[in-house]
């Protein structure tokens, strides 16, 4: 085949606009900076040095509500939504008849426990109450990083599972991945959205909105690379469990005292 | 407040407002139709099904309509549309939602392909007898190339009969994989089951075989034209054998789940006898599969009668389409009205004028109808079935 010079200048030039206007269009369609890659910015703060856990002594909670309120004020949670990033659920079981054996068990949750419980049943039909704080696992096998289809929920170095609010399309295959209810939709963002352990104020060396304002220390928070760190020591000294362990996610909130019923 | 009477028991404070709506009913319902529509097609192209061939090519274009809307239900669900691209270009591959952006892809291109090969002799000998504007629309459709010889025919065909090959695996993955989505996830109990792409494949098959029998009925009506028995039988026929399919694995599905009873029973036992109670086995079961299995079976015993043949194999077909419908709602909605704590349920309360309400969904399930009379005023297939009719008179 015969090209002349001046044809292959201009076919030569065409292909050379043509595939750097093709890659600033998909450029510009792409999300660029990603978050997972990028350590926060805080100052003096290596993601790598830390791996956060939780710990939650059910023993202790009385399910006063100011763990789940601290944390929507903290996080500018709407309280006039039915969404919440930790809620604290109370379990309470009836008293049985010996013949059916069949045990009766009340759960509720009324508004994520914020405004405290009410006493609907009284004391000498139950056997036992207890409350248990719930709030995101972040899994270190987390359904909702694995079923994420753009990659905008993500792992941090330091092990806490975050929503990247420039990235997310909002489709909700995280809910309903989220074996634990922990996600909600975020209406005002279009995005889903969760807890992040406070994760702009850990950077910073202080302690989850809920873990400060917990008045029985039922809520426990700290760093499991250090070796001294209370998370740590319950960790290696109590007898803990996790909730739905069967699921494989390997939750990195640990409970103390759970009870069966407990899902 | 109204929200409490639609709660029972114990749901996770999260769970309250359901997040897949109807929309996200209709995905798969599509998704479905264009699946099963191409295999319908494929029986001729394929597997040499003669009796097939009337409706082999409306087939293609049945798929094409409904493929083309596949993407908006989930497009208008999101929260943030504009940047539902981001699907193609920063897939996450550990999701299973990830590659839905390239299966569908390719898998529009195969049956664009598939339509452009079986309809080309056509296009040029309308580009070469038009003028004006039909002329250009003609040749822009031949893409400027006008050989019909005998042997680029041949070769046509060939490559058309290669890409159906291609085509039955993509559109078998196509919909396995719709299943995939919901199967994959663990956390939900009706859903986490590995017999949930097949399931959804076998109903897809059902449900465009059913489809494709009433539009070819509705068309023959409209164009006054009458009806190959033979063809509307045979496809009849073999939707009473994925009839059977389809419910051996839904009924397997249940009775494993019932048989193992594992911590989460109690929880799908009264979604199944209280929440979707009706749709389950009064629409899914008994209207859409049990009436037309019997239907069907009659219609294969029966000699002779054919007019009264093709009304039960329109009721079966409209009972079908209804029943796999349901089977959609029963999965996606029936899934998310149980609470993932297994101590409680929810309820699903349809809005009508909403981003995820009834009207966008109808609004959707209008337009393949539509884009579908576009199509065959372009690329007509008519002559398939009234030539062949008229062979038979």
């Amino acid at each position: 085949m015969d090209i002349s010079r001046r044809e292959f200048t201009k076919v030569g030039c065409r292909i050379i606009i043509g595939a750097t206007a093709g890659t600033t269009i998909v450029e510009s369609l792409i999300t660029n900076g990603i978050a997972a890659d990028n350590s926060p910015d805080q100052s003096g703060y290596d993601w790598e040095k830390h791996f956060w856990g939780f710990v939650v002594d059910t023993r202790k909670c009385i399910g006063c509500g100011r763990c789940a309120n601290a944390c929507k004020l903290e996080n500018k949670v709407p309280f006039d939504e039915e969404v919440y990033r930790t809620w604290i659920e109370r379990y309470r079981v009836k008293k049985t008849s010996l013949e059916t054996r069949e045990e009766e068990v009340v759960i509720d949750s009324p508004n994520g426990g914020i405004d405290g419980f009410v006493d609907d049943i009284p004391a000498e039909e139950l056997k036992k109450s207890y409350h248990v704080p719930k709030l995101c696992n972040h899994c270190d096998n987390a359904p909702c990083v694995q079923v994420c289809p753009v990659g905008a929920t993500y792992e941090t170095k330091d092990g806490v599972v975050l929503v990247d609010f420039q990235y997310c399309i909002g489709c909700r295959y995280c809910i309903q991945g989220c074996p634990y209810g922990a996600r909600y939709f975020n209406t005002e963002k279009g995005t889903a959205d969760k807890c992040t352990w406070c994760y702009h104020r850990i950077t910073k060396g202080l302690l989850p909105a809920c873990v400060q304002a917990c008045p029985t220390g039922a809520r426990k928070f700290g760093d499991m690379m250090d070796k001294n760190s209370e998370v740590n020591k319950i960790i290696d000294e109590e007898r803990i469990n996790l909730l739905k362990p069967d699921l494989g996610t390997k939750p990195k909130v640990f409970y103390i005292g759970l009870d069966r019923e407990v899902k | 407040m109204m929200l409490e009477n639609l709660i029972w028991g114990y749901v996770y404070p999260n769970e309250s407002e359901i997040q897949w709506s109807i929309l996200i009913v209709l995905y798969p319902y599509i998704t479905g139709l264009v699946a099963g529509a191409f295999i319908a097609s494929s029986l001729y192209h394929v597997f040499g099904k003669n009796e097939i061939k009337p409706v082999a090519r409306f087939a293609l274009l049945t798929a094409l309509s409904f493929l083309l809307v596949a993407m908006m239900p989930l497009l208008v669900h999101l929260g943030r549309p504009e940047r539902g691209i981001e699907i193609m270009f920063t897939p996450h591959v550990t999701s299973a939602m990830s590659g839905f952006g390239y299966i569908f892809s390719f898998y529009l291109t195969i049956v664009v392909l598939e339509i452009w090969l079986s309809f080309r002799e056509d296009i040029v000998k309308k580009a070469l007898s038009s003028h004006g504007w039909k002329e250009l629309l003609y040749s822009s459709l031949a893409l400027f190339s006008f050989d019909i010889s005998e042997k680029t025919l041949h070769d046509d065909e060939k490559f058309a009969k290669k890409l159906a090959i291609i085509g039955i695996p993509s559109a078998a993955f196509l919909h396995g994989y719709v299943g995939f989505i919901f199967g994959g996830i663990k956390a939900n109990p009706w859903w986490s089951t590995p017999l949930m792409p097949i399931i959804f494949l076998m109903s897809a098959i059902v449900s465009g075989i059913a489809l494709l029998i009433l539009l070819y009925i509705v068309a023959m009506k409209i164009r006054k034209h009458a009806i190959d028995h033979k063809c509307l039988q045979s496809l009849a026929h073999y939707l009473w054998i994925f009839l059977i399919l389809d419910v051996t694995l839904e009924l397997l599905e249940i009775i494993s789940m019932k048989y193992a009873s594992r911590e989460d029973i109690d929880i799908i036992n009264r979604l199944l006898s209280d929440k979707i109670g009706f749709t389950f086995w009064g629409v899914q079961l008994t209207l859409g599969i049990l009436i037309p299995f019997i239907l069907l079976l009659m219609v294969s015993l029966i000699k002779k009668r054919d007019t009264l043949k093709m009304i039960m194999i329109s009721i079966s077909c409209i009972f079908v389409v209804i029943g796999v419908f349901a089977m959609r709602w029963n999965v996606v909605i029936g899934g998310q009205e149980i609470s993932k704590s297994l101590s409680g349920t929810l309820t699903y309360v349809p809005v009508f004028f909403s981003q995820e309400g009834v009207l966008p969904a109808i609004i959707i399930f209008i337009l393949p109808f539509i884009i579908l009379r576009v199509v065959t005023s372009i690329l007509p297939p008519w002559k398939d079935m009234e030539e062949e009719t008229q062979k038979l008179n």
